[in-house]
């Protein structure tokens, strides 16, 4: 069945204690797509690839994956995926090429091709050099990326990353980017869970942001960004001037604009507004301006929309069971988000 | 690039096994890998029971005397054999814990192996680790005077009761390290089992003890492990006068604990690594 989705998840439910963790998940990702699954911390992003990755099992529902099965055929979804997660999950006291050759042979190669493997990936992704270095002494984007090419040994048709740039510099984020897309490319399906929205910007063709179990929100990200319409930017000069401004940016685009700095930002609610009417009506109210600009939103815009939280200050909180699904300034600040606030 | 050929899961139960051994003898092979990037581990592991040679035969020693007479430090090797081979527990616990904190595990169990070969393997890993500190410890003990005197079959019985005893306590082990999940509740429950392995007939007689304590000494494994000893090595510390019953039967007592340690903690841990996490 060609068009059947690579991994279809059908009303996954799963219970932890008190805790539901996945409420009625279902999810499609087809063939060749790189999926990314966006959530705040307990929303249920970990549990859905853990069930769908044979980690774990669902309480009731449905998931297949590679045309098999995860509760019925475990092993055939075992020999078709990768997974790889937020841990390193390497033996630090091995080499980088022991480590391969060791998962190699656990993956049933003959030793000479666990070898010949071993030596293919290392060259292709870049470790080589450090190959016969104990793990231990690798830095975090090395252990990561080893992590990740542990996880490709058998050319897996699906590849889970749960939350594979976590913690990572920059740097070392961009080159699990860049190798997460040389595998698209080689046709390797990926489901990418996520914190970060640059990075599902980034290399999703589709995004499901999950929120308490389920998917509250599917998607391209143009698609999820062109759901909550797009943004009028206002730029001031003079601090003071913001509750006049707001009162102008309200009554064009019937949101409520957010303080970012000097930085006014309202959401387009009724459709488009047309810039020359911005300005002209701001002008009309004695407010002095740097910059008005139309834009499209950004992710953590649909986020902040969607899930009632901004994508950062969930992230940040400690309560594995998911937030309460509301909270005050101050708690976003508390949790090191960017400060913005809502002038009314 | 070359695409390695996917290997099918294996139809039959005894292609299930094929794969449970050559599964194992991987990571029995990793754990080869590991001794060679540290050796120093090794060393340290291995000196360890040397000093204890050392410690107990010469300081303690100085100051104990033997019942029904006898050279202590022949007195003291065989409890040192058991003791070594408790304490090694942890050292499975150890790896079985860091491994499940780690990921490690997670991975082993998103991949097509067989399901009990991770549990096999690292138990059996352990041979590896006892064998040696086996011969470490016995030369250390030909070093300081400790003779077996029963000549080699009795002899290797000893060493096979001992090797029997400590793979039936890595299969505890590996159960303990999947229940604590974490290298370092782990590493705090290392020195519990120190006092454990001294509140036997190891080191001293139990018959100055309070009497309960010398019943718990009389029936720790420990002590039947260190009585079977002697016994099969002729060494100094029989039983006198109305022994408890491991403490008078040891290679029985000892054969029995291990089984009964085998067939609780097998089942055990193979279940709970299958199910971990479900």
């Amino acid at each position: 069945m060609a068009d059947e989705p690579i991994v279809v998840a059908e009303a996954l439910r799963k219970r932890f204690g008190a805790t539901q963790a996945l409420d009625g998940l279902d999810l499609a990702v087809p063939a060749g797509t790189v999926c990314g699954v966006l959530g705040p911390n307990g929303a249920g992003k970990t549990t859905a690839v853990r069930i769908l990755a044979t980690l774990a099992d669902a309480d009731s529902g449905r998931a297949r994956v590679a045309g098999h099965d995860v509760a019925a055929e475990p092993d055939r979804v075992r020999a078709r995926i990768g997974l790889a997660g937020q841990y390193a999950a390497v033996d630090e006291k091995l080499t980088g090429r022991g480590n391969l050759r060791m998962f190699g042979r656990l993956y049933h190669l003959s030793r000479r091709d666990a070898r010949a493997r071993a030596d293919e990936l290392l060259e292709r992704f870049g470790l080589t050099d450090a190959a016969d270095r104990q793990v231990a002494g690798y830095s975090g984007g090395m252990r990561r990326r080893l992590d990740l090419i542990a996880s490709l040994i058998l050319r897996p048709q699906v590849l889970f990353l749960d939350e594979p740039t976590t913690g990572l510099d920059p740097r070392s984020r961009g080159e699990i980017w860049d190798a997460v897309r040389g595998l698209v490319a080689d046709g390797t399906t990926v489901l990418l869970t996520t914190q970060y929205l640059d990075e599902a910007d980034r290399l999703a063709d589709d995004i499901a942001v999950v929120d308490h179990g389920r998917v509250i929100a599917t998607g391209t990200p143009d698609e999820l960004k062109s759901s909550i319409g797009d943004r009028l930017d206002v730029v001031l000069e003079d601090p003071e001037s913001a509750p006049g401004a707001a009162a102008v940016l309200h009554r064009l685009s019937g949101a409520y604009p957010e303080l970012e700095g000097d930085r006014l930002s309202a959401a387009l609610t009724r459709g488009t507004v047309r810039l020359a009417d911005a300005v002209r009506e701001l002008d009309r109210a004695g407010v002095a301006v740097g910059d008005v600009a139309l834009r499209r939103p950004t992710l953590d815009e649909v986020f902040l929309r969607l899930t009632g939280r901004p994508a950062e200050a969930a992230a940040g909180e400690a309560d594995p069971g998911g937030g309460s699904g509301h909270e005050s300034g101050s708690e976003r600040e508390a949790a090191g988000a960017r400060r913005k606030e809502t002038v009314r | 690039m070359t695409a390695p050929v996917l290997p099918a899961p294996p139809p039959s139960w005894s292609g299930r096994l094929r794969w449970t051994l050559t599964d194992g003898l991987t990571l029995v092979g990793r754990e080869v890998g590991r001794i060679r990037q540290e050796p120093g581990e090794l060393v340290a592991a291995l000196i360890f029971p040397a000093i204890m040679v050392v410690l107990f035969g010469y300081v303690f020693g100085s100051a104990i005397s033997v019942p029904g007479g006898g050279n202590y430090r022949e007195y003291l090797m065989p409890g040192l054999f058991a003791m070594v081979t408790f304490t090694s527990t942890m050292a499975v616990t150890m790896r079985v814990a860091t491994d499940a904190s780690r990921g490690v595990m997670d991975r082993f169990r998103s991949m097509p192996m067989a399901r009990s070969a991770v549990p096999f393997g690292q138990t059996g890993a352990d041979i590896l680790s006892g064998v040696l500190a086996m011969v470490i410890m016995a030369a250390a003990g030909l070093l300081v005077g400790w003779r077996a005197h029963r000549g080699i079959v009795p002899t290797a019985e000893a060493f096979l009761l001992l090797a029997l005893m400590r793979y039936a306590l890595g299969w505890a082990g590996c159960y303990l390290g999947l229940m604590v999940r974490n290298e370092q509740t782990a590493d705090q429950l290392i020195p519990l089992v120190f006092p454990v392995t001294m509140v036997s007939n190891s080191f001293v007689p139990t018959g100055g003890m309070p009497a309960a304590l010398q019943a718990i000494a009389d029936w720790n494994p420990v002590s039947a492990l260190t009585a079977a000893c002697r016994q099969l090595f002729g060494n100094p510390g029989a039983p006198a006068g109305d022994p408890a019953w491991p403490v008078a039967h040891p290679v029985l007592a000892s054969v029995l604990w291990s089984v009964a340690l085998l067939a609780v903690f097998m089942p055990l841990s193979v279940r709970t690594y299958q199910r971990r996490g479900r």
